[in-house]
């Protein structure tokens, strides 16, 4: 991280004493489906929220529409629930114009990549003082049962009696191509790697989208169970460690290689492929490895999944410019005046 | 009487002074009371500065003044053609005057098109001064002209000054190193020099705006100079122009003060500034760029120094949120757009009726419905301001009156915003925005203080004496609830579009809390502090016209004629739409007839009607136009007289 980036995270003022998970909980009843994924994110978030130390009123949580975005009345912080697809928009307004806040923007797949699609890529390449969590689950929850933007193809819902005709969008793709500065994936179930994810999102300066596998146990039921299901999350999952060469499966018995065209491909480790296994790198100058890993995955299948960071870089934060730009203004032209300002240059005086 | 007055109803309005040499000159001089000149040239051409210029002189000049700037949607229409025709119209006086004009006493027609556009706006007797170069055979015909008029007698009736602009710009240039185009592009600044000429007008300052204006090319700056000077001189010495003209001074027309002039966005623009001052907190605009509102954007962006934060959105909706978000900060947040902008924004705006925090979402209206006509200048989002959300959404409804009005008419909007929390819009219009008039500056102390408490501790007290804070609970008089911004400890809250609990702000499905809070918000709107409309009967007419927004000065300008002929009428015009004044239902009730003259179908009157039951009757004009004076002192009199 360089210097101007941990100035930028010390603008929020630190909590005076030792805050705990309960410090984090509304007093509001959690209105989920008793057994939805939200309930895991939910406490991996106000569990994680003390180790950040940031005084609790310095926090806000800002949702669009859906499921997911019940979230904000459940965290004891300052909160906004507002309108479909339009929290990066609010939540752009208010972080640019408060550099001392700390401000999450929780969202769903329909929410942030449907009606909201235009909000979260601008949101990204402006690299707003965001964290943007997106509960992805695959399907519309709140309106109970329709395809999303990250459904699969030909997929049988309410509104798709016959299969959805809509190729999905692969978040972590979407939000590289958006510029995106942090893009991370990780799985409700697993809080522990959640935590980490949060951790690293929490102190990047800028824009980080974490796309969270979330299971809608009504709606969409068991649709990332190839990742959590012990046997078959071996096979299908890859986790990213910065540094660490691509590796899964039982005994780290799989890896990633690039091959002769350029391509990433899984390859069975050997002793004379073992070196050419390819070291994740996400804080890489350019977007093209983290983009080819997260295409690796099938989308049908879930087969070769990667979790963990894809990519974290320092590069401007909107805000911080923004800000510059008045210091600058300052600087130049000096502390607006009033009255100069509206006298401006051509004036006449008519005398009694 | 001098060959300028342009029609019998004018006439009341002047009062030509005797000739009088100018000293010095060997031609004779003018005085005149008020002159209406249009400059009308393709829109390449460079009319609209030409126009700004000759405004910033006539200001300086202390004349009273407005103007009309009128032009095409298109960046550069096909050149020479009537689609791309670009026009400037100035009205100055030496007396109090209320609009643009409704005819011109001069036109400038740079070519063809601008003279076929606009010679049937001129009175019989009016000037017109052509770029003869302009008037070629395939430049006729593009206009469907078969023979020229310059020659044909059609013209017979004006004051024809066939001036080769192109040519004598050239020849005046000769000297610099400038290519024949380069040249003929400061033919608009020779035109300006010679009406500078004609009328008078201060000149220092037009050749120190060039000078800036194209300080990295000194070359055309000069040439610039140059040009203008040329046709200053011209005027000064061809045989063509006998006569030049003094209109004086208005000094009358104004109380004593310090004065600029000043454009409707500009105005607004500061007036942003200066409530962002007053109410000690900072400015956000988060905005897209639409016609006839960007002005207002690219203004404020220029003053970060005042701590004015502008957020140019992906979309109209971002540019709302992004407002709404500053808002919940604890920013002076502020949207401007116009109706196609306010269409998607509608939704946000639901929100910030529901969340209860300030916001000013400013519509520059123009033509509509849909794309419309961009340029041009109507009233027609007033209904979509009082009714355009799903649900029962009151917000506050201000407009300016004039282009000057439109700082105040932002403070006011501010003042009802942060001290009730509700988003407020302020309704201005094509023809304010673009259109500009004399100012007085205001004193700083003269401002209203719009200072803000936000809340700081806790405000309610539970049953077992627990000290909580509820974001719902209102201020008994104005209704407002408390403005929280976070970074305030103990005060931490969720808000959202869900119906909320009155008090607690909890999430509430419960039927007779949503009946309550619907009503409560209402109730809210409905309770703001307006200051009473006046009323201006001098002699207890049967007779009120009730106006609007940016007719006040058409309707002013018509009810003054009417006066001036013998009639009886009362005028009154509403800067609040919502909530009316407290007194209008009373005011109307004491009228015969109530006639509401508006750029629109009907939208006040029908608000009217349904709000006091009264026999409003409308006058209404959708061409993009503002009214003109003479055809509104018409309608009105066919109501006095009905």
């Amino acid at each position: 991280m360089t210097d101007s980036a941990r100035e930028l995270l010390q603008l929020v003022p630190k909590a005076e004493g030792k805050q705990s998970m309960k410090d984090f909980k509304s007093d509001q009843e959690v209105r989920w489906c008793p057994g939805c994924g939200d309930y895991a994110i939910l406490a991996a978030v106000q569990g994680f929220m003390p180790e950040l130390g940031l005084a609790r009123e310095n926090i806000v949580f800002v949702s669009g529409i859906g499921c997911s975005s019940r979230f904000p009345y459940y965290m004891n912080t300052y909160g906004m629930h507002s309108i479909h697809g339009r929290a990066p928009a609010i939540a752009t307004g208010l972080a640019s114009s408060r550099r001392d806040l700390s401000v999450w923007v929780i969202t769903g797949d329909g929410d942030a990549l449907s009606i909201g699609g235009n909000h979260l890529i601008h949101a990204l390449r402006r690299n707003v003082n965001l964290k943007i969590l997106l509960f992805n689950n695959r399907i519309y929850g709140l309106t109970k049962g329709q395809y999303s933007p990250t459904s699969e193809l030909g997929k049988i819902t309410k509104s798709t009696p016959m299969g959805s005709l809509d190729a999905p969008f692969n978040p972590v793709s979407l939000a590289l191509g958006a510029e995106a500065s942090f893009v991370a994936r990780t799985i409700d179930s697993d809080r522990k790697h959640l935590t980490e994810v949060l951790r690293a999102a929490a102190d990047h300066p800028g824009t980080a989208l974490i796309e969270i596998y979330q299971n809608c146990n009504i709606f969409n039921d068991g649709a990332f169970d190839a990742l959590k299901d012990k046997q078959r999350a071996e096979e299908a999952l890859i986790r990213l460690e910065h540094g660490q060469p691509v590796r899964f499966g039982a005994d780290g018995s799989r890896g990633v290689v690039r091959d002769r065209a350029g391509e990433l491909t899984v390859v069975t480790v050997t002793p004379d492929n073992e070196a050419d296994l390819l070291v994740h790198d996400a804080h890489a100058a350019s977007p093209t490895t983290a983009f080819a890993l997260s295409r690796l995955a099938d989308p049908d299948t879930l087969h070769h999944t990667p979790i963990g960071v894809f990519r974290a870089v320092d590069r401007p934060v909107y805000d911080s410019l923004m800000s510059e730009q008045l210091d600058t203004a300052i600087e130049q032209q000096g502390k607006g005046d009033l009255a100069t300002l509206l006298a401006g240059g051509d004036t006449w005086t008519v005398v009694g | 009487m001098t060959s300028q007055v342009s029609s019998p109803a004018e006439q009341a309005d002047e009062n030509a002074a005797g000739r009088q040499r100018r000293p010095g000159g060997a031609k004779d001089v003018r005085r005149l009371n008020r002159v209406i000149i249009r400059f009308a040239g393709d829109s390449g051409d460079g009319m609209q500065l030409t126009g700004d210029r000759f405004t910033s002189e006539t200001a300086s000049f202390g004349n009273d003044l407005s103007t009309l700037p009128n032009f095409p949607a298109e960046i550069r229409a096909p050149a020479g053609t009537l689609p791309g025709v670009s026009s400037f119209q100035l009205h100055f006086a030496d007396h109090d005057i209320l609009t643009p004009g409704d005819a011109p006493n001069v036109l400038v027609a740079m070519n063809p098109a601008a003279l076929k556009a606009n010679v049937g706006d001129l009175p019989r007797g009016a000037e017109i001064i052509v770029n003869t170069d302009e008037f070629t055979k395939r430049a006729l015909a593009k206009v469907g002209y078969a023979d020229s008029p310059l020659d044909d007698g059609s013209l017979d009736g004006y004051q024809l000054h066939p001036v080769p602009l192109t040519t004598l710009t050239v020849e005046a240039l000769k000297e610099f190193d400038l290519s024949r185009k380069e040249a003929e592009r400061s033919k608009n600044m020779f035109a300006l020099g010679l009406l500078s000429w004609m009328y008078h007008r201060p000149t220092e300052a037009t050749e120190k705006f060039l000078t800036s204006k194209f300080a990295k090319k000194p070359d055309i700056a000069a040439a610039n100079v140059a040009a203008f000077r040329a046709g200053w001189n011209f005027g000064e010495t061809t045989e063509d122009f006998a006569v030049s003209y003094e209109v004086a001074p208005a000094a009358r027309a104004f109380p004593p003060g310090d004065y600029r002039n000043i454009s409707g966005n500009l105005a607004l623009a500061y007036g942003l500034i200066a409530a962002s001052r007053q109410a000690d907190l900072p400015l956000f605009l988060g905005s897209y760029p639409i016609t006839p509102a960007s002005d207002i954007l690219h203004e404020l962006s220029k003053h970060k120094n005042f701590g004015v934060r502008t957020f140019q959105a992906e979309d109209e909706i971002a540019g709302i949120g992004a407002a709404l978000g500053a808002a919940f900060g604890g920013s002076l947040a502020v949207t401007t757009t116009s109706g196609p902008g306010v269409a998607l924004k509608s939704e946000t705006i639901g929100l910030a009726v529901s969340l209860e925090l300030p916001l000013l979402v400013i519509d520059i209206q123009r033509g509509g419905p849909s794309t419309g006509l961009p340029t041009k200048t109507e009233q027609a989002d007033l209904l979509q301001a009082m009714y355009g959300r799903n649900g029962e959404a009151p917000v506050a409804v201000v407009a300016p009156r004039t282009p000057a009005d439109c700082f105040d008419a932002a403070l006011e909007a501010a003042r009802i915003a942060v001290t009730y929390r509700t988003p407020v819009f302020l309704l201005s219009d094509g023809y304010l925005a673009n259109g500009s008039e004399p100012w007085r500056i205001p004193d700083l102390d003269e401002l209203p203080d719009l200072q803000v408490q936000f809340a700081q501790g806790p405000n309610h007290t539970l049953e077992d004496g627990t000290e909580v804070f509820w974001p719902y609970k209102r201020d008994p008089r104005t209704l407002a609830r408390p403005w929280a911004v976070p970074g305030t400890p103990g005060l931490e809250h969720r808000i959202g579009g869900i119906e909320k609990q009155d008090g607690t702000g909890n999430i509430s499905y419960d039927p007779a809390n949503h009946d309550l809070m619907v009503r409560t918000r209402q109730a809210k709107i409905d309770g703001i502090d307006v200051p009473d409309i006046e009323v201006d009967d001098p002699d207890g007419a049967p007779t009120l016209v009730l106006g609007w927004g940016s007719t006040y000065g058409p309707i002013t300008a018509a009810v003054r004629r009417l006066r001036a002929a013998g009639e009886s009428i009362a005028q009154a015009h509403l800067r609040h739409l919502n909530p009316f004044p407290a007194n209008l239902g009373e005011v109307l009730k004491g009228y015969d007839k109530v006639v509401v003259p508006e750029m629109n179908l009907g939208q006040l009157a029908t608000l009217i009607r349904a709000k006091y039951l009264v026999d409003a009757r409308s006058f209404n004009q959708v061409n993009g136009m503002p009214f003109k004076a003479e055809q509104l002192a018409t309608a009105l009199k066919e109501a006095i007289d009905d």
